[in-house]
């Protein structure tokens, strides 16, 4: 596939064209922030933002969804076939989907995402501005390399495009303004991302990501659990954010003709009360303390070693703005728990 | 239908039907199923997600053998939504049923020709009423059979009959015992570990499956380890919130380990590098 650059006024034809006959999704402002939302015109389109509030997992695994529709005891499987672009998925929001592509198709396959995945065109870009809590360049998620269909990266006048799919590459094919992406065009985008690898740093991890789940296997009986176990207020908001969180529930929804009904799933959070409360009232993981630690051990260890060593936290920074006392900053409690046991064997 | 897997949802339940159905005692009723299309193929140790359109899913283990040939049984305790509705389910009526799920991890073929111990508090009999069904019905490839069976109260107790007929059996022992007795018990009287302090012999070399609630897990490890039993001869099955069964929702995530796909059924040496399984 192959690298090429695009005039912003034949990009934003290329949306306009696809905005006319498909569901086009993309970054937005709204008041200060921004977020996912449908795209009305290519001029809304904001990819000089800096974060999103929710991540682009949404359009994967919805904050609820129907899996199955009953009627009586029948029950047929919903699939959602509409095909989507989403533009503007930021290299560490690249990187969690793929992350969550590899956990939701692996032992047991899960079609509901994977069609879902299937039928949406990703059209990425690099990060043009650092938000306030940004550490993907800790993470080394500043950049991405595969996942996506297209990658833009913001070169001036016009973007550097690189399609990693045939999809991608038909779709600049339909493209104005297209031409090739001369030396000087990739130095540019080199100096981007190179600047990104180091620039996306508002906390800055004090060891190698690939040192966390050592670090881990050390940390179980720190007293820190305790300490951030006493201050959370159970919320879930730094679930809830993430975009590697993938846990759900399942409920159903029944008619009026109490026959028929939907079961759907929503997104759970491990942080809340009673994720894992059975009947008699037996809550498994009770304290709080052991809440918090099961996420960070889930993104900094248990995970990781399900998908190939990458850590499951990549560095967006949601978290750390969404608690509201400021406790969930996973590099804080890293770089406490390097300071206090070392990196070391 | 194709049968390609992005056509196929894993949260589909296929349907049984319920071929007989009888109350155990006050909340436990007994449901013999068959499946819709074919035969349901499982393992001793694993369970199904029972599905009722409008309420819900329930993790059920199946109290059957693999040696049956008349479909497959379980025995739901009534405690909630989901289970109240499954109560109300008639002979004839149909069920979704989705699994089997879980590795089953009895190890069927590594425990012949040992002893096998059976430790069961309350419902903890259901699950692993489908391995001892299978090693008696494969009497000959086990050794000595010990069953023990604790409920609170006389009441409470399971499959009365069926564990009479295991004790008239040769080479099988079943032992009871009740929190609470009454008049005209025959049984042991305390908690199941009671049973375990009892026994007189060398169970060194034996094999231990326990199965119960939660709390029992910590006084029955103490008890066994009073008689030297080595971890790697203890196994243990465990109970946790369930929403999927296929390792997607989280739920039942002890660590890094999730009960519904790398268990419930798991080797106590296993178990200690697990500090939230127990
Ligand atoms: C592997 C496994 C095997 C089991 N085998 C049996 C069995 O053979 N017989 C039997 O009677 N019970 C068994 N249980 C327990 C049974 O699944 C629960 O009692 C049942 O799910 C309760 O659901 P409810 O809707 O009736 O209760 P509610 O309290 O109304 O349920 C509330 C919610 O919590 C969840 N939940 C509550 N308790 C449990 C639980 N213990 N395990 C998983 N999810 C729970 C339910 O999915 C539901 O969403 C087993 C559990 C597991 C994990
Ligand atoms: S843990 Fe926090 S910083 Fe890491 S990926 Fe999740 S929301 Fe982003
Ligand atoms: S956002 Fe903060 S307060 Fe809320 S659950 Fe997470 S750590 Fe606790
Ligand atoms: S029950 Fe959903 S992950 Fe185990």
């Amino acid at each position: 596939m192959g690298i090429k650059k695009i005039s912003k006024d034949g990009f934003s034809g290329l949306i306009e064209g696809l905005i006319a006959e498909t569901t086009v999704i993309g970054v937005q402002s709204k008041g200060d922030k921004f977020v996912y939302d449908l795209l009305g015109s290519s001029a809304n389109l904001r990819l000089d933002y800096d974060v999103t509030i929710l991540p682009p997992k949404k359009y994967f695994l919805q904050p609820a969804e129907i899996l199955l529709r009953f009627d009586g005891e029948k029950y047929e499987a919903e699939f959602d076939d509409e095909e989507f672009v989403l533009v503007g998925v930021h290299p560490y929001d690249m990187i969690a989907i793929n992350q969550i592509d590899k956990l939701y198709s692996e032992d047991n396959f899960d079609s509901h995402y994977m069609r879902r995945r299937e039928n949406a065109t990703v059209i990425a870009c690099d990060v043009a501005r650092a938000s306030e809590n940004v550490f993907a360049s800790s993470m080394g998620t500043a950049t991405v390399s595969e996942g996506f269909d297209i990658l833009l990266t913001d070169i001036g006048d016009f973007y550097v495009a690189e399609s990693a799919t045939d999809k991608g590459e038909k779709l600049l094919g339909k493209a104005e303004g297209v031409s090739t992406a001369e030396d000087e065009d990739l130095k540019a985008r080199e100096k981007i991302q190179e600047e990104n690898k180091k620039n996306l740093n508002k906390h800055k991890l004090g060891c190698k990501p690939s040192e966390l789940p050592g670090l881990l296997e050390k940390a179980y009986n720190h007293p820190i659990w305790e300490e951030l176990g006493k201050k959370c207020f159970s919320c879930g908001s730094c679930n809830q954010v993430c975009p590697t969180c993938y846990c759900f529930n399942v409920q159903d929804e029944v008619n009026w003709d109490l026959k028929s009904g939907t079961r759907k799933r929503v997104w759970d959070g491990c942080l809340l009360d009673g994720f894992t409360k059975v009947a008699g009232g037996h809550e498994f993981r009770k304290s709080r303390a052991d809440r918090i630690k099961h996420r960070i051990y889930r993104k900094g260890k248990y995970v990781p070693e399900k998908i190939g060593g990458e850590i499951a936290c990549v560095g967006c920074g949601r978290c750390v703005g969404a608690c509201l006392t400021d406790i969930a900053n996973p590099v804080k409690i890293y770089n406490r728990l390097i300071e206090d046991i070392g990196i070391g064997k | 239908m194709s049968g390609r897997r992005e056509d196929r949802s894993i949260y589909q339940p296929e349907l049984a039907t319920v071929r007989d159905r009888k109350m155990l005692n006050e909340t436990e009723l007994y449901l013999r199923l068959s499946m819709d299309s074919g035969v349901l193929e499982y393992k001793p140790g694993q369970f199904v997600e029972v599905s009722v359109a409008g309420i819900g899913e329930a993790p059920i283990s199946i109290s059957s053998s693999p040696t049956a040939d008349d479909g497959f049984e379980l025995v739901i305790r009534r405690v909630g939504n989901v289970t109240n509705a499954i109560h109300k389910l008639q002979t004839g009526d149909k069920v979704g049923i989705r699994g089997p799920y879980g590795k089953g991890l009895y190890p069927v073929d590594e425990v012949k020709g040992k002893d096998l111990i059976f430790i069961c508090g309350g419902i903890g009999l259901v699950p692993q009423r489908s391995f001892i069904k299978y090693v008696l019905a494969n009497r000959g490839e086990y050794g000595q059979v010990t069953i023990f069976f604790g409920t609170k109260t006389v009441a409470q107790r399971l499959f009365a009959s069926e564990l009479s007929e295991w004790d008239k059996l040769e080479g099988v022992e079943v032992k009871e015992t009740v929190d609470k007795p009454e008049e005209g018990w025959g049984g042991e009287v305390g908690v199941i570990t009671t049973l375990i302090d009892k026994i007189d012999k060398d169970i060194r070399d034996a094999m231990i499956f326990a199965c119960g609630p939660p709390v029992m897990y910590k006084f029955v490890l103490l008890a066994l380890e009073e008689k030297k039993v080595k971890a790697k001869n203890i196994y243990l099955n465990l109970e946790r919130k369930m929403k999927c069964g296929v390792g997607k929702c989280g739920h039942c995530q002890m660590n890094n380990y999730y009960v519904c796909i790398d268990g419930p059924v798991f080797c106590y040496s296993k178990l200690k590098d697990i500090p939230e399984a127990i």
